[in-house]
């Protein structure tokens, strides 16, 4: 069992500490273009996120937060800078690795990206199917376990995201995120397409989910309503991380 | 095999074909069309090239002596006699047939118009044919200027079967010569021959004068039982000068089809109409693959970023191919059985569905799908799983 302790505790013994960080991030820097296009994006960035910890980012548009989450799930090649996931080496990671990091990543989209052919349980299962040796009714009753965990019934898994109503469509891709057993979340405003008390609700499941499987979570927010989830608050402007406010 | 069931994942590729299934449908549509064009044309060629030997495969022989000069059945040269009488001298030969094999020019009794029809001559007292019935017919034959006509043949002979059936003497005129129709037998018509007549030996010299009464264009060798074929067609060449050819049966058909193969262009005519089939199939495949994969763009990046191998991305669209080929087949399978009997009704060609061709067409569709969802494949690499979040 993974021990939740606050960040400010780790810091002070963080040379010696026996559990790696989810995320460490060190003078990350990245730019989009070539030549006279070139646009820096992010600049000088570091940053730790530690096993169960909850961190919101927020920031104006713009000023690379995506860029970042996108970094940091192993989505794009790092540039300059050090990034570490879960104990694996981001720079210059090859497709295979990065890959293999994916697996072990949660990601939740602004959209909810759910197939649409497949039904919200089918859907989850799609997770649950990147856990090695399990059998399908394993998995099928993992994917199950954890649509009820985000309140869908019986009758609402056998459905396509069609059917569903945005707030269960995002309980569904919570669910397929957490089916595949994460280590970290990674949430793009995730309640950006939800009312505020379904988005409240959202915010809260998925701290809740989170915290019992000690999965640290990063999520970008621009919703001023859901920050007191946070266990820490980033705040970026122009690519660069401001001083925690915390 | 447990564990194969136990480590099943979702259908992801079955599903992403059966929730659209009005693209399904023009996929299978499509397949199916692709499928029936090449039956149809891999049917009419190799309905025709079988039509060729129709006479052919009646003989009662397990080998054939033919001179090295014949060109096919229309071009039949002859070889001196002697030489299939030569061949009994080897233990393994059981008996053998002379046979007289030319086109005679054959008045239509009705319009008086000439035209050329395949005669046989042969000892009416020694048939060779495979039909039992047939070999009890050719006795009326032992009086000269009789013979029996092929009710097969096409209607340009004139109403001869109508006629005989009606109780009429029918008679007509070959190369100047009188003939009566002593009966009626069914052979059946070929590429070299719309008609066909048999005849004894007397008759056909009295017809084709200018042929050598020692002479035969085609000599048939019955075995001994439990001889091989080969063995003895080797044994037989040696033993014979080269102005004959030994073959066995099957060879004697080989070499009137591949006349029928080489020399003219039916054979390329159908095989292009059947990879027109196979390259039209292709496009509708590509078609509807791209655009699926196009469609789902976003969810096979969603995939991506939560872990999936590019390779496992690649093998669902190689998957939704393959159930493609497979539900496209068997449409395409049952209408050519449908379209078959519906030409050997209306055209008498020997038009049927065999394993052979049923397999060429099955192997055909997969390389056309499978070939499409590689083509379709290159989609995938513009999923970037970096700009869906
Ligand atoms: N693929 C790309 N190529 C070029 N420029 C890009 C690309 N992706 C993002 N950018 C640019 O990088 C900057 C940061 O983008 P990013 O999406 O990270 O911002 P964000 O903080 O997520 O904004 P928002 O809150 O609107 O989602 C933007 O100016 C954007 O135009
Ligand atoms: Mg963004």
């Amino acid at each position: 069992m993974p021990i939740l302790r606050r960040f400010s505790d780790m810091a002070a013994d963080h040379d010696f500490d026996p559990v790696p960080p989810a995320v460490s991030i060190d003078t990350l820097s990245h730019s989009f273009g070539q030549g006279s296009m070139r646009r820096q994006v992010l600049e000088n960035i570091s940053l730790r996120i530690n096993p169960g910890e909850v961190v919101l980012l927020t920031g104006p548009s713009g000023c690379g937060k995506t860029t970042l989450l996108t970094l940091i799930g192993a989505l794009r090649t790092v540039q300059q800078g050090s990034v570490n996931v879960l104990g694996q080496r981001l720079n210059g990671a090859g497709r295979r690795s990065r890959q293999q990091v994916r697996r072990r990543i949660g990601m939740i989209f602004q959209g909810h990206n759910l197939l649409r052919c497949l039904t919200a349980e089918q859907n989850v299962q799609m997770g649950a199917d990147l856990l090695p040796d399990l059998t399908y009714r394993a998995r099928r009753n993992e994917a199950r376990t954890w649509l009820r965990a985000v309140g869908l019934d019986d009758h609402q898994m056998g459905q396509l995201p069609h059917d569903l109503s945005g707030g269960q469509k995002q309980r569904v891709a919570i669910a397929r995120a957490l089916a595949a057993h994460p280590r970290l979340l990674l949430a793009d405003e995730p309640t950006a397409a939800l009312d505020s008390r379904t988005g409240r609700e959202v915010v809260d499941l998925l701290k809740k989910l989170a915290r019992e499987q000690a999965c640290a979570v990063l999520m970008v927010t621009h919703d001023p309503r859901i920050l007191d989830v946070a266990d820490r608050l980033l705040q970026m402007e122009d690519g660069c991380l401001l001083p925690a406010i915390q | 095999m447990k564990s194969l069931w136990q480590g099943r994942r979702i259908p992801l590729s079955w599903m992403l074909l059966t929730r659209q299934p009005v693209r399904l449908l023009v996929a299978l549509a499509g397949i199916s069309f692709a499928g029936i064009l090449m039956f149809m044309q891999l049917g009419f060629r190799d309905g025709l090239f079988d039509a060729s030997v129709t006479v052919h495969r009646l003989f009662d022989a397990d080998l054939v002596l033919i001179s090295p000069r014949s060109a096919s059945s229309v071009r039949m040269a002859g070889f001196p006699r002697r030489r299939l009488i030569q061949t009994l001298a080897d233990p393994s030969v059981e008996g053998v047939t002379p046979v007289h094999w030319g086109l005679m020019l054959w008045r239509n009794p009705e319009t008086r118009r000439n035209r050329a029809i395949l005669a046989l001559g042969f000892n009416p007292d020694d048939p060779f044919f495979l039909d039992p019935g047939l070999a009890e017919q050719t006795g009326v034959l032992k009086q000269k200027g009789r013979i029996l006509f092929d009710q097969l043949s096409r209607p340009e002979f004139g109403p001869i079967a109508d006629w005989y059936n009606d109780g009429r003497v029918v008679e007509t005129e070959i190369a100047g010569n009188r003939v009566r129709v002593e009966g009626l037998v069914s052979l059946g018509t070929s590429f070299g021959a719309d008609g066909n007549l048999l005849t004894s030996t007397e008759t056909f010299l009295d017809l084709m004068p200018q042929k050598s009464p020692g002479g035969i264009e085609v000599g048939l060798i019955r075995l001994q039982p439990g001889t091989d074929p080969d063995l003895a067609v080797a044994r037989l060449q040696q033993r014979l000068p080269g102005d004959v050819t030994v073959l066995t049966k099957q060879g004697f058909i080989d070499f009137e089809q591949n006349y029928w193969k080489s020399s003219t262009s039916i054979g390329f005519i159908f095989t292009l109409g059947a990879a027109m089939g196979f390259v039209v199939g292709c496009v509708i495949v590509y078609q509807v693959l791209y655009t699926d994969v196009s469609d789902h763009l976003p969810e096979y990046a969603t995939l991506m970023a939560m872990g999936y191998r590019i390779s496992h991305l690649l093998g669902v669209v190689m998957r939704e191919g393959f159930y493609l080929a497979a539900l496209g087949y068997v449409p395409a399978y049952l209408a050519g059985q449908g379209l078959y009997w519906f030409v050997r009704d209306a055209t008498k060609l020997p038009v049927g569905m065999d394993l052979p061709r049923a397999i060429t067409v099955l192997v055909m569709i997969l390389v056309m799908c499978m070939l499409s969802s590689l083509l379709a494949m290159r989609r995938l690499i513009d999923a970037d799983p970096a700009e869906i979040f």
